[in-house]
């Protein structure tokens, strides 16, 4: 768009350029780009989020139906996941002064609860603690902190992953809103990279499928960020019926590419 | 139209040690129209046997149509100490967008004592076209109480396309959480019709069954059905989630039906 220049009375312009700072980057910035990256070692790789199901049983096929999937795999399950990593970041954080202490494991274990009445499929528990332990045994060798020791003897079977995203961000130095963003992302990133392996699509295209989600993205993870404060039993409890279907009877499968 | 309707269920002792649910109160008001009802037929679980007058029956009608934009509907329901209560609809609910555009909310809150028994019947709710309806329910199961919950949702009337929905039912044991999960669909639902919440069916719905004598064994549990598009999902050792998805009324209402079948037949009870 052009401005118009006709008008010849216009005042003078402001000696300083009128232009915006920047947005504040979020704490611990590198960090967080760690955290929110697939080639973290902790085992995402070996997860389709579904998508594995979503292509044999709802004949998933091409970009349209991917980017149908992604947006109801986000504003459901992606955005529980993102404000239950933001409610246990923020439970970390309000308890990092005192090296967390009993009252953050109690509060974490007290989400974990939450989150196991949010996930209906059993095989969607056993990938979700399975991704969980993983990612804490990552976070206890790359930012090892007693919160972490913590949260592993009071899960043994692993935390849920979103718990344990949101105390291992927390001990990284990320604030709530900052884990919310990596969990979105995270719950995009891993069905869209299986595609790329599953059905072989163009992963420009891929991405581009991603980069127009942004809007989406962005509102899920606001949303998301401002529960972190809420009580454990109004953090939102959206579902998806036909994920918990299609991935129970996924996990019956004989030969799959993916553990879920 | 706000309105507020309640219904308690007590067990008082009978003759020769026969014990029977006595209905306590039964407040209707508004649409929520409550009625005692007879048995219409045998109730999904059997080995429950909800013969005889250890059981009250009642039945929910709605007394006019909707609910529409900008009703507010409370219901609660209190099943005490060892009472069993069957609850039913007479008919589907048909949710209808209101004149000004507001959502339409019910808000149900029940208590099912201890070692009381609930059945939970209602029939589908119609998301019709331009409706934006808010159902909330929360039910807190004391020890030992029995519950069987059916929830059933269609997605516009014939050939519609529907309004919004958005459905959460929360279940806890004393104040553990043991189910807590809200459906949104429609067009203020963002991918609800794609390959992770719908996939293009018109008919959704699920029945939870929580049972303390079940001890649901996940190992001995069917993970799926016969049917396609249900599955056998257990939440804990005593409580079992049949979830399905159809493209009617019709084939939900089997798959659900034949879901609870499939458990009454392969979980084994286990002794109290």
């Amino acid at each position: 768009m052009t401005t118009s220049t006709t008008a010849t009375t216009t005042p003078a312009a402001p000696t300083t350029p009128d232009r915006p700072s920047p947005p504040p980057v979020p704490d611990s910035f590198a960090a967080l780009l760690l955290l929110a990256d697939g080639r973290l070692p902790a085992g995402a790789h070996a997860h389709s989020g579904g998508l594995e199901a979503a292509v044999a049983l709802e004949d998933l096929q091409d970009l349209t139906g991917l980017e149908a999937f992604l947006r109801g795999r986000v504003a459901t399950v992606g955005h529980v996941a993102a404000a239950f990593s933001a409610a246990a970041c923020a439970s970390v954080r309000s308890g990092l002064p005192v090296t967390g202490g009993s009252g953050t494991a109690a509060e974490l274990s007290r989400l974990d609860d939450e989150l196991e009445a949010r996930t209906p499929s059993p095989a969607l528990r056993t990938a979700s603690r399975r991704l969980g332990r993983q990612l804490l045994r990552c976070g206890l060798r790359v930012w090892p902190h007693s919160t972490l020791d913590e949260l592993a003897a009071a899960t043994r079977r692993g935390p849920h992953q979103p718990v344990a995203l949101g105390a291992v961000a927390a001990v990284a130095g990320l604030e709530p809103r900052a884990v919310a963003w990596a969990a979105v992302h995270d719950s995009v990133m891993v069905p869209a990279t299986a595609a790329v392996r599953l059905l072989g699509l163009d992963p420009y295209s891929v991405y581009a499928v991603l980069a127009r989600l942004g809007d989406r993205l962005d509102a899920v993870a606001t949303a998301a960020a401002a529960q972190a404060h809420a009580a454990p039993a109004d953090l939102p409890a959206w579902g998806a019926p036909l994920l918990d279907v299609s991935t129970e009877l996924h996990a019956t499968w004989e030969v799959r590419l993916f553990a879920s | 139209m706000r309105a507020r309707a309640e219904l308690a269920v007590a067990l008082t002792a009978g003759a020769g040690g026969r014990d029977r649910s006595r209905v306590a109160r039964l407040r209707s008001d508004g649409p929520l129209l409550l009625r005692p009802a007879i048995a219409t037929g045998p109730e999904p679980l059997r080995r429950w046997d909800l013969t005889g007058r250890g059981t009250a029956r009642i039945s929910r009608a709605a007394g006019a149509g909707g609910p529409l934009g900008g009703d507010h509907l409370r219901f609660h329901v209190d099943v005490g100490a060892g009472a069993a209560l069957v609850l039913r609809d007479v008919s589907a609910t048909l949710a209808l967008p209101g004149p000004h555009g507001e959502p339409s909310r019910i808000r149900t809150t029940v208590r099912v004592g201890r070692k009381a028994t609930l059945v939970w019947l209602p029939e589908p709710v119609i998301a019709a076209r331009g409706c934006d309806h808010h159902i909330r329910t929360d039910v807190v199961l004391e020890p030992g109480a029995r519950l069987l919950l059916r929830e059933e949702l269609l997605l516009g009337r014939h050939g519609e396309q529907p309004g919004t929905v958005r459905q959460r039912l929360r279940v806890c044991r004393g104040d553990r959480p043991l189910y807590d999960q809200e459906l949104a669909v429609g067009p203020g639902a963002p991918g609800w019709q794609g390959p992770a919440v719908t996939g293009g069916r018109r008919a959704l719905g699920s029945l939870l069954v929580v049972d303390p004598q079940w001890g649901a064994e996940r190992d001995g549990l069917p993970a799926v059905t016969a049917h396609p598009d249900t599955a056998v999902l257990p939440l804990s050792d005593s409580a079992v989630l049949v979830t399905a998805l159809a493209e009617d009324a019709i084939a939900l209402r089997r798959r659900l039906d034949d879901g609870v079948a499939e458990l009454e037949r392969t979980a084994a009870p286990v002794a109290r």
